[in-house]
């Protein structure tokens, strides 16, 4: 009798349980792990829970904030042991191909051919959304993050002639040291180092770039041009104020942006702060490339990671997948976020200069080959690689190590990190 | 009527004696079962994963042997971190003591407001590391804290800028450290303190010993077991210490704050070398129990004699 009761109540509970995830999938849902709280971000994502709401896909949000995505990157571990996966993860990069190696994302095959994903979607970006030759990701945007954010005025007082070459840099960053600010704003946290780093090493070739962050060629990481790159650290760090070590990177635009710091070398996320301060480009802010990487692009790009989920949730995962790379979306997501389509066929109108400018050198770098992953974030080379080089970078320009032995040390760091 | 209530009764009584005997056990279980699993087992899981090439998820396919023991030592942030907590626990263990039992010695002369000074003392471990770690950033912060008042107010020539200097930051932790842990060490020693027989004390008095002689020939003596406990504890937290390192500096400037529990963190969750960051966890494991298991062998022992 009591057994019978049991089995009852068992079966009824299964059954109702049945009945609630089929009429869940009826209205079909996503649930997102991602980061993106803060305000312009936040804003940003809004655009895209909108638009799926309006097909009729019900939005679950899931956000984990903190450490730059390693408190979600946490969050998604526990989540994938336990065999219940989000629909779709804000990820970066190496990230996502060590997921992919896991055998635990999905197929975004069927959108991406329908679509033709892979002619309008650049190069080097594919090689991150693509794993194995099948769509796992779909790539929201590309930030660059060889650029320098000057301020007008600052640049005005001491010549104003953008630097285009690292002598002319240094000359204008010497004026504005004699014009009594500080002229360079940074943040001495190591991926703020390294953001530094990843473009002075651009600015030594596009070729040694590419053999010393990507390949990791160590006769790259321990030569005499390693060694230069290291002297230009080195170089700038005697521009910072002597207040920067752990200053947060929107507090080194704010100094920028109220004119007590002549420059910024930040990605264009940068440029959110500076209009929200109500700045414009070109009249009170400008936007170049790092002197001598003109023509080159490091990138880095956010992507929702597609995770393998059941057939009842299949539907609205592809139909998300299709919203993100629409040309409409992502024009009017990136024009919010301040970064740049993650697809070249998307017109430029309702972006500012500095967009503009930014969708102009991804296209150019895309063709010409100049487009490569920033190793400050996470896109040249897996996580322990890049933390290794972290240490060495930040090390190095706190003064622990002289060029000669940071280069050395990275060498060993990169060979230690890849054990 | 009457018989049959009897013999129900010690029908009863008997199950009643035999739950009595069961209750200890069956109350203490399933904490026994929470604790087999989620400490031991866990630590047994991590052991296991140390001795794993895991770099994401847990994988038990490759086994590396000790490599991840040998690349752990051969990493310089795992030096770094070790020289640190060596720094760190003598300073904070030494310096917490020493003002704790000067605390509650001063605190023990019956003076007048004791009720109001104690908690005043005892407040700063009711914050979390956390909260103390911020509060100290900003204030040994030098452009908006203790060095930016004291030049503001006119000492032009006032310089504190430990927390950004590498070869001075992990101090600055020790400050911190102590700052919130001494007032816990002084109610530690005033409780012992209290304890003391005062019949030893007016022995002493009647022999003509001064009240320094008294200190430091009897009370402090006496005081063993309180060093004890405050070296046990004071120890672990050193030990553990990371989130009064992560609200205060996050490793910083450079690698120069890194500790054990940092490295860990760090290695596990942002880099992806979960075979590397076991590996440290199990030795973190294992210093705390060269500390613990002598300890408790002395007390455990102590009783059985």
């Amino acid at each position: 009798m009591l057994r019978k009761l049991l089995i009852g109540t068992m079966l009824g509970s299964a059954l109702t349980a049945g009945y609630a995830a089929s009429t869940y999938a009826a209205g079909g849902s996503v649930e997102v792990l991602h980061w993106w709280t803060s305000g312009g971000e936040a804003a940003a994502l809004d655009v895209l829970k909108k638009k799926l709401e309006s097909q009729g896909v019900t939005w679950k949000d899931m956000p984990v904030a903190g450490g730059g995505g390693e408190a979600a990157m946490t969050a998604l571990r526990a989540r994938v042991t336990a065999g219940d996966p989000p629909t779709a993860v804000q990820a970066l990069g190496f990230d996502i191909t060590d997921w992919a190696k896991q055998g635990v994302v999905g197929d975004l095959g069927e959108v991406a051919d329908k679509e033709g994903w892979d002619k309008v979607v650049p190069t080097a970006l594919q090689n991150f959304a693509k794993h194995d030759g099948k769509w796992i990701a779909a790539p929201v945007n590309v930030h660059s993050t060889n650029w320098v954010w000057i301020s007008k005025k600052a640049l005005d007082a001491a010549g104003g002639k953008t630097p285009e070459n690292w002598d002319e840099l240094i000359a204008v960053l010497d004026k504005m040291k004699a014009n009594g600010i500080t002229p360079l704003a940074h943040g001495g946290q190591a991926w703020q180092d390294a953001t530094i780093f990843d473009a002075v090493v651009l600015s030594l070739g596009t070729d040694f770039y590419k053999a010393s962050m990507i390949d990791n060629d160590p006769a790259a990481l321990g030569g005499e041009k390693m060694v230069e790159a290291f002297d230009r650290m080195a170089k700038l760090k005697s521009y910072v104020d002597k207040d920067f070590s752990g200053r947060d990177w929107n507090l080194a635009s704010a100094m920028v942006i109220e004119g007590k710091a002549g420059m910024q070398m930040m990605g264009d996320w940068a440029k959110g702060e500076f209009l929200k301060a109500g700045q414009k480009p070109g009249s009170d802010f400008v936007c170049i490339r790092f002197p001598g990487t003109q023509g080159a692009v490091t990138f880095n790009s956010d992507m929702f990671m597609m995770f393998k989920v059941g057939d009842d949730k299949k539907a609205a995962q592809l139909t998300m997948a299709s919203d993100i790379e629409s040309p409409d979306f992502q024009s009017s997501f990136n024009v919010v976020k301040g970064s740049v389509p993650a697809r070249t066929d998307v017109p430029d109108t309702a972006f500012d200069d500095c967009g503009k400018k930014g969708i102009k050198d991804l296209a150019e770098a895309n063709s010409s080959g100049k487009l490569f992953g920033s190793m400050a974030h996470g896109y040249a080379v897996p996580a322990a690689v890049k933390n290794a080089m972290y240490d060495v970078i930040t090390r190095h320009f706190n003064g622990e190590l002289d060029s000669k032995a940071a280069a050395a040390a990275l060498v060993e760091a990169v060979a230690a990190a890849k054990g | 009527m009457a018989d049959a209530t009897a013999t129900a009764r010690n029908a009863i009584a008997n199950p009643r004696a035999t739950l009595q005997d069961l209750l200890p056990k069956i109350v203490l279980a399933p904490s026994f079962a929470v604790i087999l699993i989620f400490v031991y087992g866990f630590i047994a899981f991590t052991a296991v994963l140390s001795f794993s090439g895991s770099k994401l998820l847990p994988d038990f396919s490759t086994w590396v042997g000790l490599s991840n023991y040998v690349r752990l030592f051969n990493h310089p942030n795992w030096i770094v971190a070790l020289k640190n907590l060596a720094i760190f626990s003598i300073l904070y263990i030494v310096i917490c003591s020493v003002i704790g039992l000067a605390l509650a010695i001063f605190l023990d002369q019956k003076i007048r407001g004791e009720g109001l000074l104690r908690p005043i003392y005892l407040y700063p471990m009711a914050l979390s590391f956390i909260v103390t770690g911020v509060a100290w950033k900003w204030f040994l912060d030098p452009g908006i804290g203790l060095e930016h008042v004291m030049q503001s107010i006119g000492w032009e020539s006032f310089s504190f800028r430990w927390i950004k200097d590498g070869k001075m930051a992990i101090y600055t932790i020790v400050i911190a450290a102590v700052w919130q842990s001494s007032g816990f060490v002084m109610a530690m020693f005033l409780a012992g303190l209290r304890g003391v027989d005062n019949e030893i004390i007016k022995a002493a008095q009647i022999d003509g010993a001064s009240t320094f002689v008294i200190y430091r020939r009897i009370i402090i003596p006496l005081m063993r077991p309180v060093f004890l406990s405050a070296f046990v504890v004071l120890a672990h937290l050193a030990i553990k210490s990371y989130d009064l390192v992560v609200a205060m500096t996050d490793g910083g400037p450079g690698t120069a704050t890194w500790t054990p529990a940092l490295f860990m963190q760090k290695f596990t969750f942002g880099r992806n070398e979960m075979g590397m960051g076991a590996a440290s966890a199990i030795i973190m494991m294992m210093m705390i129990f060269a500390i613990i298991v002598p300890y408790l062998y002395s007390e455990l022992g102590g009783k059985k004699k």
